[in-house]
């Protein structure tokens, strides 16, 4: 697996971290087939999907379909109208929206991109975490409690120290990234030392996270007076990540967090002697043995950085998008960002774009529901189905009907649970 | 050549490497802990003449045992000196490796006699229902044994199957929605067709388009939450009464066999979905090991290239089981729609999926070990919810990381490293 191969966008998409190496070579079949093609045109076949979802949930549709056989272009009709007009709440949710940027405020110019970006911080963050652990062969599940860690200790720092501006941040920060990495890296200390599988314990760590969590906000001291509720103390001004554009506008200074992390994974990936271990390790861990190198420091290593970025993505939630720790902090980040991880081919760049393109989905999804009444999951299914597509190039080839160059279609090989 | 065969068995008998010291010790250790917990805390520090009711079955009818009454304090006694026993064994004789699950495994449930003692000797007139414990844990381990039956028929043929999580979530919507049109029994074979039509996504785009096993499972879970969700927001739940409301299976006692105490209510006092988790256990366990199509799986599993060439359709075998595999899931997906809530509720089978992947993995691929593994999780979540009631003062969020500290624990110091069988993920296309 070579450099140039690393720009093929679709071919590669299913080679998560380097996983494919070796047989994975079959995949120069399908380059040079207009793969960027096929990348949009995944998204287009995902987006008529979800607009289908959206016109069979209208009301007036609905209606329609009781006269279908008499009158089917009533159905039809409608049906175009309320995916119309679902995908344009979306865009006004996400990028930008005519109707509050008419009264000329910043605000009203640039809300939907703040939100966009506010939801794509930690999707970043934790795109990133999944992605580096992919790279060395690990399967990161353990995303949400890492997070909870994260935004945990850095929400502590937040509100129980009380330290001069500046420092407080960058304390605070550092906590999270740590607590994080405590997290992820217990479970690559446990399966250096003992062999037990990181899916297992990094799903179990989760919910031990959430417990832990749930605990801590029923606790005097952490809990935020009169004590009814499970929402802790909030933030003081100086630990909250500043603010970017001032205002209602919520898009604070972890976007920056996360691309100087994306940076970071990169150097670390692409450039560094340890990054070329790991991703050694995660393409063949018995010939990375057999070359000298300690695989199972590898693990502990490459947990810790994982679980250092999802930790920075907890502080981002915890010091930036909300002041105060409730028990869904984690928002359901943890999950997302494996989608994120795979659909950036986890790759650094790759992981900041599919970050961006979901905190749009996200952003837009909430004006989607509020505007249309059509269910925000819709965004959870666009966003799998997108996946789905671009990890299959063939079926996108064989709806549109493109030619298929070569031999096999695809053929990249996977690597399964024993590395 | 017997004379060969003998040799072979008794070199292997020979060559059973004992135990490291490291290991020996830590095991060691781990009992001594036990035993004097059990000793002092449970035995010697209650208040004399404090006696532990533990109830055994239903008090009247066929099948009513009495209750079991203990002395609280000599139970612990006992049973801390019978732990500490078996600690000195290990320490200076040890044991060997085939006999270690036993001996941890006796420990572990000699020490819970002890502990359920306790908390019944020591809260005063507590009643701890055994049976109902046990019970629960069956029933909280339904949808994972049968989801880690799907991973095992599916990763036994040489798929990754991670979208469990999604197939209980398909399962459920199905058996709820065709259980409240059309009824409970249609709804069964809905949440199986529903697993299923989730399986066979796994199936083509895994088989036909190659795509990365582990991205695709991990994507089916989001797709099957977004969808189910999705229909649920914009259907079910406006007209909840007709769309949502399946009837729950009621308990069937089996005749005769729900007579025997103890084991009566334990097991045949169950519904549909539960018996279906039986035979399923049965079937699958036994089909895998001892039909031409158990054989035909793993090979298909372990080096699908050898399968072929002898004349196995590997790429069909795979579709089969994966989508079998599916509908199986999709049946424990319906243990929580039929089986036991009554409703379908977004994310309903809240990572279910995920402990049933575990206890897959924890259970070495095997149905045996699988179902094990699904059912000591249960166990612990029902020991929790136990505790929560019979048990103040421990804050009950740290009960509730009992089931997944103890998965940890066993994962880490049990089961160690895992081999998967050996095609697992690896798409086979003939060259």
């Amino acid at each position: 697996m070579t450099e140039t191969e690393a720009e093929d966008p679709a071919a590669d998409a299913q080679q998560i971290a380097g996983k494919t190496q070796g047989p994975g070579g079959k995949s120069r079949a399908t380059r040079g087939g207009g793969n960027v093609l096929v990348t949009l045109l995944a998204f287009v076949v995902a987006m008529v999907i979800g607009g289908i979802l959206i016109a069979i949930s209208d009301s007036q549709t609905q209606a329609a379909t009781k006269y279908f056989f008499s009158w089917p272009f009533d159905t039809f009709s409608y049906g175009a109208q309320a995916a119309w007009h679902g995908y344009e709440a979306l865009f006004q949710g996400a990028v930008f929206n005519p109707r509050i940027a008419a009264n000329h405020t910043l605000a009203g110019y640039l809300g939907p991109i703040s939100e966009t970006l506010v939801n794509a911080t930690p999707l970043i963050l934790g795109g990133l975490s999944v992605g580096v652990a992919f790279r060395a062969g690990l399967f990161n599940i353990g995303g949400q409690g890492q997070i909870i860690a994260g935004a945990v200790i850095a929400g502590y720092i937040g509100f129980s120290w009380h330290l001069p501006v500046v420092l407080h941040v960058v304390v605070a920060v550092a906590g999270g990234a740590l607590g994080g990495a405590l997290w992820g890296g217990l479970a690559g200390w446990l399966k250096a030392r003992t062999g037990a599988h990181e899916v297992i314990t990094t799903i179990m760590l989760n919910y031990v996270a959430a417990a832990f969590l749930a605990y801590l906000l029923s606790v005097k001291g952490f809990q935020a007076p009169p004590y009814g509720q499970a929402i802790s103390n909030p933030i003081d001004d100086n630990a909250r990540l500043p603010a970017l554009l001032g205002g209602t506008l919520r898009v604070h200074a972890g976007l920056f967090l996360a691309l100087a992390g994306a940076v970071l994974i990169w150097w670390l990936l692409e450039r560094s002697t340890l990054g070329f271990r790991l991703k050694a390790v995660g393409a063949n861990q018995f010939a990375s043995r057999t070359a000298g190198m300690n695989v199972e420091r590898s693990f502990v290593v490459v947990m810790l950085i994982a679980g250092a970025l999802s930790g920075l993505a907890g502080a981002c939630q915890s010091l930036g998008t909300n002041v105060q720790i409730t028990q869904d902090i984690d928002a359901g980040i943890g999950f997302d960002a494996i989608t994120v991880a795979l659909l950036g081919r986890a790759k650094p760049w790759g992981t900041v774009l599919a970050g961006l393109l979901f905190g749009a989905l996200h952003a837009g999804g909430t004006q989607l529901q509020s505007a249309t009444g059509t269910p925000i999951d819709l965004v959870q299914v666009i966003q799998s189905l997108i996946v789905l597509f671009i990890a299959a190039p063939a079926v996108i080839r064989a709806i549109f009907r493109l030619r298929t160059s070569g031999s096999g279609v695809g053929q990249e090989l996977a690597k399964g649970w024993n590395g | 050549m017997s004379a060969v065969t003998s040799q072979v068995i008794q070199e292997r008998k020979a060559v059973e490497a004992p135990m490291s010291w490291g290991r020996r010790i830590g095991i060691g250790a781990f009992l001594v802990l036990l035993g004097v917990v059990s000793l002092w805390f449970l035995g010697l520090r209650l208040e004399g003449g404090s006696r532990a009711h533990l109830q055994l079955g239903p008090r009247s009818g066929s099948a009513h045992v009495p209750d079991l009454v203990l002395p609280g304090v000599a139970t612990g006694m006992a049973i801390g000196v019978v732990l500490l026993g078996l600690a000195a064994w290990a320490l200076v004789r040890g044991f060997r490796v085939s006999q270690l699950g036993w001996v941890l495994g006796g420990s572990l449930t000699l020490f819970l006699i002890a502990f359920l003692s306790w908390v019944s000797a020591h809260g005063k007139g507590i009643e701890v229902d055994l049976i109902g414990l046990l019970k629960n844990s069956i029933g909280l381990a339904v949808p994972l044994m049968l989801g880690a039956l799907s991973g095992v028929l599916c990763e036994r043929s040489g798929v990754i199957n991670i979208a469990i999580e999604g197939q209980l979530l398909a399962g459920a919507f199905g058996g709820a929605l065709l259980g409240s049109v059309l009824g409970s029994w249609v709804g069964l074979v809905g949440a199986a067709v529903a697993g299923a039509f989730i399986g066979a996504i796994l199936a083509v785009f895994a088989i036909k388009y190659v795509v990365n096993q582990i991205v695709l499972g991990v994507v089916l879970n989001v797709f099957a939450l977004g969808l189910t969700g999705f229909f649920y927001d914009a259907f079910m739940q406006q007209n909840a009464d007709k769309l949502n409301a399946p009837e729950v299976f009621g308990p069937i006692n089996i005749p005769v066999l729900s007579g025997i105490p103890v084991l009566g209510p334990l097991l045949f006092q169950a519904n549909i979905v539960v018996y279906l988790t039986y035979v399923l256990i049965v079937v699958i366990d036994v089909a895998l090991f001892r039909t031409r199509w158990g054989l035909r799986t793993r090979a298909v599993g372990e080096h699908p290239k050898a399968a072929d060439t002898v004349g196995i359709k590997v790429l069909a075998m795979r579709y089969r089981n994966v989508i079998m595999g599916g509908a199986v899931a999709g049946l424990g997906g319906a243990y929580f729609t039929l089986g036991s809530v009554g409703a379908f509720g977004k994310n309903i089978s809240s990572g279910n999926g995920f402990i049933a992947l575990a206890a897959l993995i924890f259970g070495r691929w095997s149905p045996r070990g699988a179902v094990a593994a699904a059912l000591l999780f249960g166990f612990a979540s029902a020991l929790q919810t136990l505790l929560s009631i019979t048990v103040p003062g421990i804050p009950s969020n740290f009960l509730a990381m009992l089931p997944y500290v103890a998965t940890i624990l066993a994962v880490a110091g049990l089961v160690g490293k895992v081999r998967a069988p050996a095609a697992d993920g690896e798409p086979y296309v003939k060259s």
